[in-house]
């Protein structure tokens, strides 16, 4: 298909809902005030590890204008997004398990009376030693020592191993290897919005929750499970969602907690936390710590690679049981790689739970995996980026570990990327003190298998069409700011020749809308996008006859265009889309149609290959530019320079957007963001003042270059833009500095202070402790199932 | 905790409330007048999110108690548009994806009003400079700045 085929796909049009978020009309969580609201607040554990002996909530029940306090006891079953690991409580019974894990819940007339009644809860606690580092959780442990008492070894909570290809005879293959450790740091997504939930009970025993929630649906279902009623009565509403970066998708305690407090005192309960509570809440980027062994050709062509992740995973599992496998799964889809193995494992430790945050589990080995072959490029001589393109994967080609890779616009996004930045005149060349680096990636557009397993759709759309010619798309999805109500709109008003501001979105209430999945795993674009074109088929297949007949031409003659259903071959030969609808009302009785997506079916077939898998994959190619004080240690980037692979850009203002963000939010992680912890489980930066990120003066001109590709498994071609264009920044980073002062940096973030340690000779490498990963699963290429490829 | 009647005018109109002493003006704005329009991202003076004019000059409804407000004149996001129609800013905003989740948005675009009031011309560092107080998680940043430059091309506010 050619752009000028279409005509919405490809414009530069404003989302369809800028003007409320420019006007203050936006609907966010803690916007919503309801009739007789109450407030509550959240009792947090002081300690990291502690067992809870009692609880006293007398005091705090009598205060004036507290209407209830809700332990534990009363919400015992538990919950988690992953079904193998239903692991939390929303408030703990026997155990706290970090700082800031919740205790107990208070709803009063006001805030300020609700947290003075936390401060009138008594909780005996019997303190327990924290298990603080990864090192800490590897070691075996009596129960006492146990995070979660089902903990086989120490307080390891999933080891797996893998190997694809003949790994030893990859290794035997190499001219060299190399063997290299690293470290990321975790981090935070630190949404502008802080979380917020409202719970309203009414008395037909229905219950409706209104948050700020990336995944509406996995909300409903850890509801009706904790809560015990069935899902027919619980309803969620994702509001106007202010930034979510990973970090609103899983179920949480305060959206809980807001509904059971509704249910006891029959009155609305709003909770929203404070700043400091969301970098306890969060679910943010595991720290990992990495071992990387990678055997090469002297030509730089890789024979072999084994990789070896440890994540930190804090209190509970959360989405760990997919992060760990994600630490391990894309290393083979950028780069030709014959052989391969992974070994990974994650922890439990005593500080808040990680979860995904944008790339989930991918960021950390792309910084390891690109910072090594930048390394590799200069001890065998070769230019880095020539190191890439020597080797750059195939389109339509299956990798070692059963990844079906459709289109591949990697080459094209080096070439424009280099070439835009000037690569060749400056690599090597800059004066001490500057430097640039590059570095590519990938990632993927949805996951290929929903959290809980299901032969259900992932993403539903019904369409509604009305006799004004109005329509309306009904979707799970939730906006989150990146504009999926508008590629909604986007697809709908190309498929029926309309203006996409006659379409209306209703998206986010489980009341109304047919399940999404939600905003996660960059999923949105694809899944909700081909969701909506099969509804409109579905809609045009009724349509269509009725204006053939009406018309006197063959129904596959006519198309839709500019409100109008007419033929293609002689213009005049129209009728309106709105006299259209209206007969074929008539006809047929009201009108409207629904369609779903299921992601394709994948080669692989071992234990473990549901994660990987996806629609399609999106390249990443990034140049970075720095000037580093040798005095201060301060590194100021210059430019980056960025190439993606976006398949096609729905609207390229909003592919440009998620871009740029994902170039910022990079920055932010390589050189300050640092979510850690002191020995007492205490986050060390829990403020916006201390936990650095990026303003506007940090962050640098960024040149955004868009490859297209065309993806057949894409609506109108599109793949994602969300999350994959964040990994190549940060290895970028690394390899600039390097350029720019001669160290190499293992470990972010890349600090003044770290820089000045550099400089002064006093840099280490990053340990990586002795452990046995279980027996490895064995897979073949060429084994699993035949599937079919697009084209 | 006692309570006075503030006297203040809100986008153009004379407002008078009754607020406990200890209230920010930003809880006044958003509890007692009903403009949640502003937002709040930390109460702490750290993000910017609740930035207002008051009378004129970008303020930090959080650092301030709405007591001392007293016969200013505040505006807010709600108070930008003209008879439901946007304003240059916010066009642009809104054109050119300087807005994406919307939350920083209202702090962003009163701040850009206040800095082309004072500075019809800004260069692109000007720009940055007068928004650094606010952060934005999404953009990037980079289109926030296209946006103002738009409208300071198109020489009207």
């Amino acid at each position: 298909m050619k752009r000028n085929e279409f005509s919405v796909i490809g414009k530069p049009l404003p989302k369809i809902d800028a003007a409320a978020r420019v006007t203050g009309a936006a609907r966010y969580a803690d916007d919503i005030s309801l009739p007789q609201m109450l407030f509550g607040r959240i009792l947090r554990s002081p300690h990291p590890h502690a067992r809870i002996r009692a609880i006293d909530i007398d005091e705090a029940l009598a205060l004036e204008g507290v209407h209830a306090v809700l332990t534990g006891k009363e919400l015992p079953e538990k919950y988690g997004i992953m079904a193998p690991t239903q692991d939390e409580e929303a408030l703990a019974i026997e155990k706290v398990r970090y700082v800031g894990d919740p205790v107990a819940a208070v709803a009063a007339t006001s805030e300020d009376i609700a947290e003075r009644a936390l401060g009138l809860i008594k909780v005996d606690y019997e303190p327990l030693a924290p298990v603080m580092s990864i090192e800490d959780a590897l070691r075996p442990t009596d129960e006492a020592g146990k995070i979660h008492w089902w903990t086989r070894i120490g307080n390891i909570q999933k080891a797996v191993s893998f190997e694809f290809g003949d790994v030893n005879a990859g290794f035997e293959d190499a001219d060299q290897i190399f063997t290299d450790t690293f470290f990321y740091q975790g981090n935070t997504h630190l949404p502008m919005e802080q979380y917020c939930a409202i719970g309203q009970y009414d008395p037909r025993d229905r219950v409706t929750v209104w948050s700020s929630t990336q995944t509406p649906h996995y909300l409903h279902r850890a509801l009706s499970k904790v809560l015990g009623m069935p899902m027919s009565r619980i309803r969620v509403i994702a509001t106007a969602i202010g930034g979510g970066f990973g970090g609103k998708t899983d179920p949480f305690s305060h959206e809980i907690c807001a509904a059971k407090l509704a249910m006891l005192t029959g009155r609305p309960v709003k909770i929203a936390l404070s700043r400091e509570e969301c970098f306890y809440v969060h679910r943010g980027r595991h720290p990992v710590k990495m071992r990387v062994r990678t055997g090469v050709k002297s030509d730089g062509r890789l024979t072999a690679m084994h990789f070896a992740t440890l994540l930190d995973g804090g209190g509970y599992s959360s989405y760990g049981l997919a992060s760990v496998y994600y630490t391990g799964a894309l290393q083979t889809v950028t780069y030709k790689l014959p052989a391969y193995k992974f070994e990974g494992a994650r922890l439990f430790t005593n500080k808040p739970p990680c979860g995904p945050k944008r790339g989930h589990g991918t960021p950390q080995p792309r910084f390891a995996l690109e910072v090594q072959l930048d390394e590799i490029a200069e001890k065998l001589g070769i230019d880095p980026v020539e190191l890439r393109l020597r080797q750059i994967v195939e389109p339509n080609s299956v990798t070692v570990n059963g990844l079906r890779i459709g289109t591949c616009g990697l080459r094209e996004c080096v070439e424009k990327v280099v070439t835009r930045a000037g690569w060749k005149d400056k690599f090597r060349r800059l004066p001490r003190g500057r430097g640039i680096g590059f570095a590519a990636s990938t990632y993927i557009s949805g996951a290929g298998l929903p959290i809980y397993w299901n032969e259900l759709p992932h993403s539903g759309v019904q369409l509604r069409v009305d006799r004004g010619g109005g329509v309306t798309v009904f979707c799970g999805s939730t906006d989150i700011g990146q504009g999926s109500n508008s590629i909604l709109a986007y697809a709908v008003a190309e498929e029926l020749g309309l203006d996409p501001n006659d379409i209306r979105v209703v998206t986010g209430d489980t009341d109304l809308t047919p399940v999404d999945l939600g905003s996660y795993s960059s999923r949105v674009t694809v899944m909700t996008g081909n969701a909506a074109i099969e509804a409109c088929a579905r809609l045009k297949a009724i349509l269509l006859p009725t204006a053939a007949e009406v018309i006197g031409v063959a129904a596959e003659e006519l198309e839709m265009i500019e409100g109008k259903i007419r033929s293609r071959f002689d213009r005049s030969r129209s009728m309106s889309f709105i006299d259209c609808v209206e007969r074929a009302e008539a006809r047929h009785g009201t009108l409207g149609t629904t369609g779903s997506y299921r992601p394709p079916k994948h080669p692989a077939d071992y234990k473990g290959a549901g994660v990987g898998p996806t629609p399609a994959y999106s390249y990443s190619a990034a140049v970075v530019e720095l000037t580093c004080d040798a005095d201060t240690g301060v590194i100021k980037i210059d430019k980056v320079w960025i190439a993606h692979d976006c398949g096609r850009a729905f609207n390229p203002i909003l592919v440009e957007g998620q871009v740029e963000g994902s170039v910022y939010m990079a920055l932010g992680e390589a050189l300050m963001e640092e979510h850690a912890f002191d020995e007492t489980g205490l986050h060390k930066h829990p403020s916006m003042l201390d936990y650095k990120s990026p303003t506007i003066l940090e962050t640098p001109e960024i040149d955004t270059i868009l490859v297209e590709t065309n993806d057949p498994e894409g609506p109108f071609g599109a793949k994602e833009a969300g999350q994959g264009p964040l990994l190549p920044v940060v290895p970028a980073v690394s390899n600039a500095l390097y350029d720019a002062i001669g160290v190499r940096f293992h470990e972010i973030p890349i600090t003044p202070e770290k820089v000045l340690r550099a400089l002064a000779g006093r840099i280490s490498s990053v340990s990586f402790p002795e452990f046995t990963y279980p027996a490895p699963v064995k897979w073949q290429p060429g084994q699993g199932v035949k599937v079919p490829q697009k084209s | 905790m006692k309570k006075r009647l503030l006297h203040l005018r809100v986008n153009g109109e004379p407002r008078e409330v009754a607020v406990e002493d200890n209230k920010t003006l930003l809880e006044v704005l958003r509890e007692d007048l009903g403009l949640a329009g502003t937002k709040h991202g930390c109460e702490t003076g750290e993000c910017g999110l609740c930035t207002v004019l008051l009378d004129g000059t970008p303020v930090l409804a959080c650092l301030m108690l709405g007591a001392d407000a007293e016969g200013t004149d505040v505006r807010t996001i709600e108070g930008v548009s003209d008879r439901g129609r946007l304003r240059p800013l916010q066009s642009a905003f809104a054109e050119l994806g300087a807005t994406q989740c919307g939350y920083c948005s209202p702090a962003m675009i009163l701040t850009a009003e206040a800095l082309l009031k004072n500075n019809p011309r800004p260069t692109r560092q000007e720009i940055r400079e007068a928004l650094s107080g606010v952060l934005c998680r999404c953009t990037g940043y980079s289109k926030i700045i296209d946006a103002v430059q738009a409208v300071v091309r198109a020489e009207k506010l």
